[in-house]
């Protein structure tokens, strides 16, 4: 047994020395109480709420969200607005179909199993409206930051006045926690930018929260169920080994023999 | 030797097996006789046979839905994360897995480096784990270069690369490897072709890898040759399988930690962005697994040595048997290589570190010092050690595992005696 704690040491000293939190630059992002965190984290279904309200709101006029459909919103484990709702949010949009028996194509209002609409046709017409700069899909974006949520957050949060040593380009913002500090995208949120339903103060750290968090759901769309049966698949195991483990001296019990 | 003797109980049984003697394959898996002294070191064989049958069901799964194409892939990826039933869980077991499955295969490897199991009569068997190893490494990589990702994209860009440095034949090499000029869709099916394939190779070089080892019979921490079938035995069933099972448990405790809290810890961020070929990453890192290799590679100046350093880091392990020329196996009585062992592992931690980080200042000297002492190891302290240590008295037996004289000695005897 011994030589077992020995082994899970080491496998832990191998993951730790090879982590990839090194190679990253080290920058304290503010930090925040998620509640999707931990062995029985889950989201706070407000939150996401109030987050899709920011990103369709505020983000969505220049960020795609291509791999997530309106029906994703009525779905368990999500924002879980109610079948009527998530119909109504998707007729709000105008969706090209077709074609048509002429040939044609048309547009008409969006149905749950529609894509969300992206906000440009294409790369480059996102690029050409926003400088050259292409805003990124949202779809995965917390996955895709070295940072994760704690960046996402710390970054709608981050724009300042630039040092005096720094000159920035027309179209250019200062943050302090973007990657080489200089940013295409200027500061999005404001306090009260948006109207919250619920009478939630949409103060901007509130806002950066309540974003943060749906674009956590819109990465890990089955999170609440992975902590779930993680947790049962776990405690299975553990109670598994114990039984294991006294079968196995029963067994070695006929030998002189350590086990 | 009494597997041969052996007969079915039933008509049909002897019918069937004068035929095709499954029965006495069977008989001679349960029965086959073990050193009752291996430690939990000697678990990660039946864990590694786990790992690769784990990543062949769970990898056939995922190519149901996945699809091969430059266009397509990563969203197909996406598809299965959000729309597959469970297609997350198969996803995440697959891609932790495959970190699993190295960091069993580290273990494995290391516990026979410091047993001495590649030593006469098993360098076969070593042989054979050293091509499953480098096998994995391929499988690995283009694994990872399938959902066409940032680091896939340029990871890929960067291996195949490493062919051009061949003289004269290297452009060459490389186009033929990307069916073009560049890494693109021809590069991707190839890839996805291959890594379905080679899954398949390792499963039937484990075949002779365990085939080769049922020969000679388990090395042990002793590290000598035991009588077989003995009272030093075993037999396999249920001994070792219940403490395999055991060991194999805690394993998927951990695999299971990794895929449910922690599923891309060990991943990069770069990943989730789709390949484009006109951005290239700030770092490209290959896999945890891989970097002590990497760091070998970037650790010398020209491409070609680099390239053939990190070759031969490799390809040398292949004739460890012939370089380690010490007779002792278990490095339990060799208290000079047993501080060389541990300066080696910490070695090849340290070339993982720097793997990971860019190869400039520091980090590079430090990468240089690490990979010249890796060669420095095999090549001159191993040789050396075997004429010039002096290695501690062996025992008789495993049984005996005390030294002649020891109080213990008695004790042990006792014990047996009250046995028999």
């Amino acid at each position: 047994m011994k030589n077992l704690f020995k082994l899970f040491s080491i496998i832990i000293i191998i993951i730790a020395s090879n982590s990839y939190s090194f190679a990253a630059e080290k920058v304290e992002y503010l930090k925040t109480d998620w509640s999707f965190k931990g062995l029985f984290g889950k989201f706070d279904r407000a939150s996401l709420q109030r987050g899709y309200q920011v990103y369709t709101e505020v983000c969505a006029s220049c960020h795609s969200m291509k791999y997530l459909s309106y029906r994703n919103l009525a779905e368990p484990g999500g924002p879980e607005f109610s079948e009527a709702q998530a119909k109504a949010i998707a007729a709000s949009f105008e969706v090209t179909d077709g074609p048509n028996s002429d040939g044609e194509m048309f547009t008409r209002p969006g149905k749950l199993s529609d894509k969300f609409v992206m906000p440009y046709d294409n790369v480059k017409a996102a690029q050409a409206a926003n400088g050259g700069a292409y805003p990124p899909d949202m779809s995965v974006l917390v996955k895709a930051r070295g940072g994760g949520v704690d960046y996402i957050y710390s970054l709608l949060q981050g724009y300042e006045q630039a040092p005096s040593n720094v000159s920035l380009d027309d179209g250019v913002y200062y943050n302090k926690y973007m990657y080489g500090n200089k940013i295409r995208m200027a500061a999005p949120l404001s306090d009260g930018l948006v109207e919250y339903g619920d009478g939630t103060n949409a103060t901007v750290e509130q806002m950066s929260k309540d974003v943060t968090t749906f674009l956590m759901w819109s990465a890990e769309p089955h999170l609440e169920a992975r902590h779930q049966m993680g947790f049962k698949a776990i405690v299975y195991l553990i109670i598994l080994t114990i039984l294991v483990y006294f079968s196995m001296k029963k067994i070695w019990s006929r030998v002189e023999s350590e086990v | 030797m009494s597997e041969h003797d052996y007969r079915p109980k039933s008509k049909v049984g002897q019918w069937f097996n004068d035929r095709l003697p499954l029965l006495t394959l069977a008989n001679h898996l349960t029965d086959y006789p073990t050193p009752k002294n291996l430690n939990y070191w000697w678990t990660f064989g039946g864990i590694l046979t786990f790992c690769l049958i784990t990543q062949i069901v769970t990898g056939l799964t995922l190519a149901m839905h996945y699809i091969a194409h430059a266009d397509m892939a990563f969203e197909s990826v996406e598809h299965i994360m959000r729309d597959v039933n469970y297609g997350w869980l198969i996803r995440y077991i697959h891609a932790n897995g495959a970190s699993m499955f190295f960091l069993a295969v580290y273990i494995h490897i290391f516990r026979s480096l410091f047993y001495g199991s590649y030593k006469s009569p098993r360098e076969i068997i070593w042989i054979l784990g050293i091509i499953i190893y480098l096998l994995m490494m391929a499988a690995a990589f283009m694994g990872y270069v399938l959902p066409w990702g940032q680091m896939s994209f340029w990871g890929a860009t960067v291996i195949t690369n490493l062919f051009s440095a061949i003289p004269l034949v290297g452009e060459g090499i490389v186009t033929w490897l990307w069916g073009g000029y560049s890494v693109d869709n021809p590069t991707l099916t190839r890839f996805f072709t291959l890594h379905y394939l080679i899954p398949f190779l390792i499963l039937g070089l484990v075949v002779l890898h365990i085939w080769a080892l049922h020969v000679p019979g388990n090395n042990n921490p002793v590290g000598i040759d035991i009588k077989k079938p003995s009272k030093d035995t075993v037999p396999f069933h249920p001994y070792i399988v219940i403490k395999d099972g055991f060991a194999l448990l805690m394993f998927m405790i951990v695999f299971a930690f990794f895929v449910f809290y922690a599923p891309n810890i060990l991943g990069h961020a770069d990943n989730y962005i789709e390949a484009n070929p006109m951005v290239t990453p700030a770092h490209i890192v290959p896999e945890w697994y891989l970097l002590p290799f990497y760091a070998i590679l970037r650790s010398v100046p020209d491409k070609l040595l680099g390239v053939v350093a990190m070759l031969s880091a490799i390809l040398i392990l292949a004739v460890l048997p012939w370089l380690d020329t010490s007779k002792i196996r278990s490095a339990v009585f060799r208290p000079l290589y047993r501080q060389f062992y541990w300066i080696l592992v910490a070695d090849v931690l340290i070339l993982g570190y720097v793997g990971a980080m860019p190869a400039e200042g520091l980090y590079l000297l430090i990468a240089r010092v690490a990979t010249a002492y890796y060669f420095l190891h095999f090549l001159v302290i191993l040789p050396v050690l075997g004429f010039k240590e002096k290695t501690l008295p062996v025992p008789l037996s495993i049984t005996e595992p005390v030294l002649a004289g020891s109080p213990n000695l008695a004790a042990a005897r006792n014990k047996e005696s009250k046995l028999e």
